[in-house]
């Protein structure tokens, strides 16, 4: 059913190949990974199409192809997405580097972010998120956004990659203590005009 | 550990806080967890700061999954 506004079905899909691979690659941290999932993802989509009241149905759908791409791409290359690299700075354990006293008592008390709703909706607010998120090492970034962007359990993932559980669980620490620190410097102490 | 089985310092807390989003935490960590909670001062800002990263986390997907318009 063609709508008032639409272009050919095709056209409709490919306008939203940047949207698509900016997730692939926030999440696959390799460009041409990310470039294949995106491909295979727009085949796909144009293999079977379908009709949608508005750009952002197809947009939320043509999401959802991805996401599937992905876990396959993930899956296809196993060892790769979680093997670290062992610089020190990827090894060193974030906790290290904040606050405590040496008998492991806070020293300073940690900042009050408040948490204003609308403020963490706000399209500023994603922006840094993305930016913190596409900061962490590679299989650390990886890791962090099969649980939160893929919503795969711990269980899942360690099967997806061949994981052992320790090894994620340390990488997961890694990375989000990695992004609170992010977060906290460039967004919620930083002052900012809303 | 010590003789106190339930005790932990605000650095073990924080690490417990950050482990609890990716996987259920066994019952001793979560005892020591209630008994620290009440009685420290800093680690409930820390767990406020865990907790507003998790809203956050989950506003990002929606805003991710679902695009309410062009962007």
């Amino acid at each position: 059913m063609p709508h008032a506004d639409a272009g050919p079905f095709d056209q409709q899909v490919a306008s939203h190949r940047d949207y698509l691979l900016r997730f692939a690659r926030l999440q696959l941290r390799n460009d041409a990974w990310a470039e294949d999932a995106v491909s295979d993802t727009l085949l796909a989509a144009l293999s079977k199409p379908l009709s949608f009241g508005s750009r952002s149905q197809l947009k939320t759908w043509l999401v959802g192809i991805l996401k599937h791409k992905i876990i396959d791409a993930l899956r296809h290359h196993g060892r790769e997405v979680c093997v670290g690299g062992d610089s020190d700075d990827e090894q060193a354990d974030p906790l290290e580097f904040m606050a405590f006293k040496a008998d492991g008592h806070f020293g300073e008390r940690p900042a009050e972010w408040g948490n204003p709703e609308q403020d963490l909706s706000s399209r500023q607010f994603m922006e840094i998120l993305e930016a913190c998120a596409s900061k962490l090492p590679a299989s650390q970034g990886r890791l962090f956004l099969m649980r939160e962007w893929l919503e795969l359990s711990s269980e899942e993932i360690c099967k997806e990659l061949g994981l052992t559980a320790t090894n994620l669980y340390v990488q997961l620490h890694r990375a989000r203590l990695r992004l609170r620190e992010c977060l906290e410097l460039n967004w919620f102490a930083s002052p900012r005009a809303t | 550990m010590s003789s106190y089985p339930f005790k932990r310092t605000c650095k073990e807390v924080s690490a417990l806080l950050i482990a609890r989003e990716d996987r259920d935490l066994p019952l001793a960590d979560r005892l020591a967890l209630r008994v620290h909670m009440a009685m420290c001062q800093a680690c409930p800002s820390f767990e406020r700061q865990v907790l507003t990263m998790r809203n956050a986390m989950k506003n990002w997907r929606q805003y991710a999954n679902d695009p309410r318009d062009d962007a």
